[in-house]
């Protein structure tokens, strides 16, 4: 049977895996390439990697970080940020990552999705949305609003409409980020994350609002997320993915276990 | 050495990488056709759409391949490299494959189920199998594809997503994955060091 998949993610800046939110009160937590091993070792079934500052500078950093981090890692590994032109992805790709994961500029150029699937396949090709529900619209979750840049700049763009047409592009999967849940560690956007899932036929991976246990038991049955990502959770009270993979097997959702 | 194909269908990387960890001497080849007559084992990656196989043909890869497979030497197809071993698929009905398996690779049925088949699913594996040798009943591998092939006497295991089809094909040396063996943590480094073992 196909397991739901517990995906952790690792926020890089400089070459460096660091903590906080957004970039307010960075603290240093390690080295990507140990903490990405680590989190494989541990159970994880994908390990995302998000270069959060991704200046044009940072580069050349990200690669060799991307590099080091691949070598020794044999689970699927997404890489995200930064991330403009199809010659940006392939570099992302000779450097070792399965996937990429776009947003901002797919949204300013959407043929980016098509240019980088018929390349490297439409499993390569993860499409970020951070949403937000708009309380104005006639339906404010269906059409919640997309915004870029780390959430700061709203687009116009509704939700499902655009997980839509990026699917129509050729993106493999949907990460959705609920910026309502973001931080808040009080749950997963289940109603969001549902609508995006029923819209379109690829899979959906959850982000955002992770606190607990029964987070993760809800937006894999109501929120129907195909994947979820988790990060601040392993913090509190839950030291691996593992551990979070046992306790959801015995809620009985279908997890890679032993692993 | 282990010949492995580049036919320009998505990225090589990870399969080189894996390959080389488990201490394989490894060259790429686009059309060096001297390079599969030399190379003890052949793999054959590869994900994206099944037309990029055409470029088998137009190298005269295919019949390099074809060459290689009838002396014996142990080839491996992964993903749209397994299904190539079919007489072809409904993805590109127009594009023959190498026909070493009669059948025809089809999609999975729509409406139940989300397709692609993505993420991490159990194998059940026949007995006789040599190159998932080991691998335990339930374990899991990384599953990402449209397409698959069917069950049939060639089948070495099985794994079901909508209905059950050919994780794994296997007759003599000809053998295929449609899960990513570079991808599938332990069990996946397993079942390529059982390939890279295997004789011809």
């Amino acid at each position: 049977m196909i397991t739901k998949r517990i995906i952790a993610c690792l926020d890089v800046h400089a070459g460096r895996v660091v903590k906080g939110v957004k970039f307010v009160d960075i603290v240093d937590a390690g080295d990507p390439a140990t903490q990405a091993a680590r989190h494989a070792r541990e159970g994880a079934d994908e390990i995302v990697l998000l270069d959060i500052t991704a200046t044009h500078e940072g580069r050349a950093t990200l690669l060799d970080t991307v590099r080091r981090t691949a070598r020794e890692l044999f689970v699927p590994f997404c890489v995200g940020g930064g991330i403009r032109t199809a010659r940006d992805a392939e570099q992302v790709f000779e450097a070792g990552a399965d996937k990429v994961s776009v947003n901002s500029a797919a949204l300013a150029d959407p043929t980016l999705i098509d240019a980088i699937g018929r390349s490297f396949g439409a499993q390569a090709v993860v499409v970020a949305i951070d949403a937000r529900r708009d309380k104005t619209a006639a339906d404010p979750v269906r059409d919640a609003e997309v915004f870029v840049q780390g959430g700061r700049k709203p687009t116009g763009r509704r939700v499902v409409e655009w997980a839509r047409e990026a699917e129509q592009r050729g993106a493999g999967e949907i990460l959705l980020t609920s910026m309502d849940s973001d931080g808040t560690r009080a749950g997963f956007d289940c109603e969001l994350t549902a609508a995006v899932s029923e819209a379109v036929g690829i899979p959906v991976i959850a982000s955002g609002g992770a606190g607990t246990v029964p987070h993760f038991i809800d937006v894999f049955g109501r929120g129907k997320a195909d994947a979820a990502l988790a990060a601040s959770i392993f913090h509190f009270g839950i030291s691996t993915s593992r551990g979070l993979k046992e306790e959801l097997q015995r809620a009985g959702v279908s997890m890679r276990l032993p692993c | 050495m282990i010949a492995v194909i580049d036919y320009k269908a998505g990225n090589l990387t990870s399969v080189l990488k894996a390959l080389r960890h488990l201490g394989a001497e490894v060259e790429v080849t686009d059309a060096d056709l001297g390079l599969v007559e030399r190379a003890e084992r052949i793999v054959l990656p590869g994900v994206g759409h099944f037309a990029a196989t055409r470029r088998l043909d137009d190298t005269g890869l295919t019949g390099a391949i074809r060459a290689a497979i009838a002396r014996g030497v142990p080839f491996l197809g992964i993903c749209v490299g397994m299904q190539w071993l079919y007489s072809g698929s409904t993805e590109a009905p127009e594009q023959p494959g190498l026909g070493a398996f009669p059948e025809q690779c089809t999609r999975f049925t729509e409406g139940t189920e989300k397709i692609p088949h993505v993420g991490w699913n159990s194998l059940e594996v026949r007995e006789r199998s040599r190159l998932l040798a080991g691998v335990e009943p339930g374990e899991f591998v990384y599953f990402t594809h449209s397409y698959k092939g069917p069950v049939t006497g060639d089948t070495a295991a099985i794994t079901e997503y909508i209905e059950p089809f050919s994780a794994a094909v296997e007759r003599g040396n000809v053998m295929g994955v449609q899960f990513h063996p570079e991808k599938s943590g332990e069990t996946g480094l397993n079942i390529l060091r059982n390939f890279l073992e295997a004789r011809a």
